[in-house]
């Protein structure tokens, strides 16, 4: 009780103070309440069609609404949405179970998972097999799109990475030189000229008649490019660990493997992890990219669906639909630096007690 | 607007691309098949479309691709397959869209892409036919009691950046001695809005562009659309020029659904005149009495499967940019030749 009086009174403590406190107290007065005028009591919640907005200076939440399994699916078929919900439900219940304790071997249970559960989606998602119907990868789209790309990116840039960094940090000159040199192209590399070249370019190199999915050649471009990225990350990770940790692991007998996959490798990636998650928050937001590559992600959707001449009936559509953009994205990337902050907490020799 | 948006200065890069696409290609090409045979071959007909053009390209509420250019491309599939959903559609920006077409990422630019000389001889591409007509203009706030361009004089002019329209405007006031002060904005929608909170006097764009964007303004009703048409704007579908069947065939399915709008033939009544039409062109061209299709590597009934499943060319302007849409356009231009407009076919026979 005592601490938010505290916090008042300090707020007032010197003449400076209230005034500072004055003007933030007008300024949220100003804009606190017409905001929500404006995202909650003016807005159109419900309704049938675009004229139920017409000529409402406030936020079309219906715009959403009607369009909602487009933002979330894109062109995928509607018949064959279930499909994309079991893949995220298995996704969720193995990270789950991967994060209980039941799982003894954790290293080689997430490897496992980064191998089997990508074909498994790609099955169950491109489909024309087992009985399913096939849905051509054109037809993505929406945040399913955006998040394929994205877990994509994380997942296949983490292992590479991990790999390119342990090869920078190679005893063998031509390996780490080979390692140098491809990080640091990638890195010299803007993501939209290395994505100009997998979609415009690369049907230059290939013989006439050849056709690599369109899909498929953006998140080779994206997992390349966050490879070179992940693995500086993690190369400071590793870098942190101090030469003893190393070294008494060879005293105890271990092989330089054993050593660097029991003693190395675990204290790096702890180390690492706030790098790590940045480079994926920006990865999820980078994904808006693909835009270019012709594909519909979840930004592209919104931005898509304001050409719908329907709802061509004013800025409100507009301003809703990039305050839902922000809004998702937002959630998102929160949310992921939540987790990180819990995965800090759990690993820190302090949390494991 | 979209189609306007011509990045020119991207010319000596494309050539370069295409140079090195040519160079590249030459050993395959000669034994290549064709693009018919490809398309046969995968399916599906795959078509380049615009990312911001309201009324050509979009999704509606139930997430259906709709729009005057998803419709052409819809036609080719139907021709093709007698199915128009074996079509699929690839965004492209208007700077790379030459360069997919010509390295074979699409078969087909149905993008609203003006017909320039440039872009007709730069290598590499060339445009079908011309099936829309629009064309530059003016928007005024009624206040002002405009009447005419002229009446623009020392006004300020609001237009996209990097686009033709800049340059028209340009033309045009040197041409008649006026003065003006061009504004320029990243974007339509960046330019409506500026427009919109009185930034400028006048906000140019195609004439389409603006009765279609006009609709986003606080309150459409205060505007007015000058009658001057300063540009001409012919827009049409984009084909590889080497491969001249598949330019004959993409050809042939623009005219076949003005030719059948001529001859009073729509997707509900294409059956019925099929079976019981005496009119030899009708017979022609629906394949009863004659084999058109085969000179295309295409079945007899190709263009009664583009009327039947698709429309004339009335029904696909009305349902997308007509008076069954929202932006309710007038066909002007777009009307068929015998009532004043520039649409024609040649004969089927």
């Amino acid at each position: 009780m005592t601490r938010p009086i505290a916090f008042l009174r300090k707020c007032i403590s010197s003449p400076l103070n209230a005034l500072i406190t004055l003007v933030i107290l007008f300024w949220l007065l100003t804009t606190v309440p017409p905001f929500f005028d404006w995202a909650v009591f003016k807005a159109v919640w419900n309704g049938q069609s675009s004229r139920d907005c017409a000529n409402v200076d406030a936020a079309c939440w219906l715009f959403i609404r009607l369009r909602f399994q487009q933002i979330l699916y894109g062109g995928y078929p509607a018949t064959e949405h279930w499909r994309i919900m079991l893949c995220g439900a298995t996704g969720l219940v193995a990270l789950i179970t991967l994060s209980s304790p039941v799982v003894r071997n954790k290293v080689f249970a997430s490897l496992a998972l980064t191998i089997v559960f990508p074909v498994f989606a790609g099955i169950l998602l491109r489909g024309g097999v087992f009985g399913l119907a096939p849905v051509a990868t054109a037809q993505w789209g929406g945040l399913m799109l955006t998040l394929v790309v994205a877990l994509w990116t994380i997942a296949s840039a983490l292992p590479f990475g991990l790999g390119l960094a342990l090869a920078r940090r190679s005893k063998m000159p031509v390996v780490a030189n080979l390692a140098i040199f491809y990080i640091d192209v990638m890195r010299g590399l803007p993501l939209v000229g290395l994505l100009f070249l997998a979609i415009v370019l690369f049907p230059l190199f290939v013989p006439p008649g050849v056709e690599v999915n369109a899909l498929v050649r953006t998140l080779i471009a994206f997992s390349l490019f966050n490879a070179a990225i992940m693995a500086e990350v993690i190369r400071g990770g590793i870098q942190s660990v101090p030469k003893g940790q190393y070294e008494a692991a060879i005293s105890l007998g271990l092989s330089h493997w054993q050593a660097m996959a029991l003693s190395v490798i675990p204290q790096a990636i702890r180390a690492a992890l706030p790098g790590i998650v940045n480079v994926s928050i920006s990865i999820m937001k980078e994904t808006t990219i693909i835009l270019m590559a012709g594909m519909f992600d979840f930004l592209g959707v919104l931005q898509g669906s304001l050409i719908d001449p329907d709802w061509l009936i004013g800025d409100q559509i507009r301003q809703t639909a990039y305050f839902f953009a922000g809004l998702v994205f937002f959630v998102i990337c929160f949310s992921l630096s939540r987790y990180s902050v819990y995965i800090e907490r759990k690993l820190s020799p302090q949390g494991n007690k | 607007m979209g189609l306007a948006e011509k990045q020119e200065g991207n010319v000596h890069f494309k050539s370069i691309c295409m140079l090195s696409a040519s160079m590249l290609l030459a050993g395959g090409v000669a034994a290549h098949a064709g693009t018919l045979a490809d398309v046969k071959a995968r399916g599906v007909v795959r078509c380049g479309i615009g990312p911001n053009n309201p009324g050509f390209a979009f999704r509606d509420n139930q997430g259906n691709q709709r729009g005057f250019d998803i419709d052409f491309c819809r036609a080719i599939a139907a021709a093709i397959f007698g199915d128009p959903n074996k079509s699929e559609f690839h965004v492209v920006e208007p700077r790379d869209a030459f360069t997919v077409l010509t390295t074979g990422g699409v078969d087909v630019l149905t993008h609203r892409f003006t017909w320039t000389f440039n872009r007709d001889n730069g290598g590499g591409a060339e445009f079908t036919q011309a099936l829309f007509y629009d064309g530059q203009a003016f928007m005024v706030r009624k206040s002002l009691g405009l009447k005419s361009v002229k009446d623009l004089n020392g006004a300020t002019i609001c237009a996209a950046q990097g686009t033709t329209t800049e340059l028209n405007v340009a033309d045009y006031f040197r041409q008649h001695n006026l003065t003006y002060k061009i504004v320029t904005f990243n974007g339509t929608d960046a330019t409506r809005l500026a427009y919109d909170e009185g930034r400028c006097d006048a906000w140019t764009n195609d004439r389409g562009s603006l009765a279609s964007r006009g609709q986003a303004l606080k309150d459409p009703s205060q505007h007015a659309i000058l009658p001057e048409t300063i540009s001409k704007e012919p827009v049409g579908p984009v084909v590889r020029d080497s491969d001249t069947q598949w330019a004959h065939l993409v050809r042939s399915v623009g005219f076949a659904t003005v030719a059948a709008e001529e001859l009073g033939l729509s997707s509900a009544n294409v059956d019925e005149h099929a079976k019981t039409s005496t009119n030899p062109e009708v017979k022609r061209l629906l394949g009863v009495s004659d084999d058109l299709g085969q000179k295309l590597g295409l079945q007899p009934t190709w263009a009664r499967s583009i009327i039947k499943l698709v429309g004339n060319y009335g029904e696909i302007f009305d349902r997308n940019l007509g008076a069954n849409s929202p932006l309710n356009l007038s066909r002007g231009l777009n009307a068929l030749w015998t009532n004043g407009g520039l649409l024609f076919s040649p004969p089927f026979r």
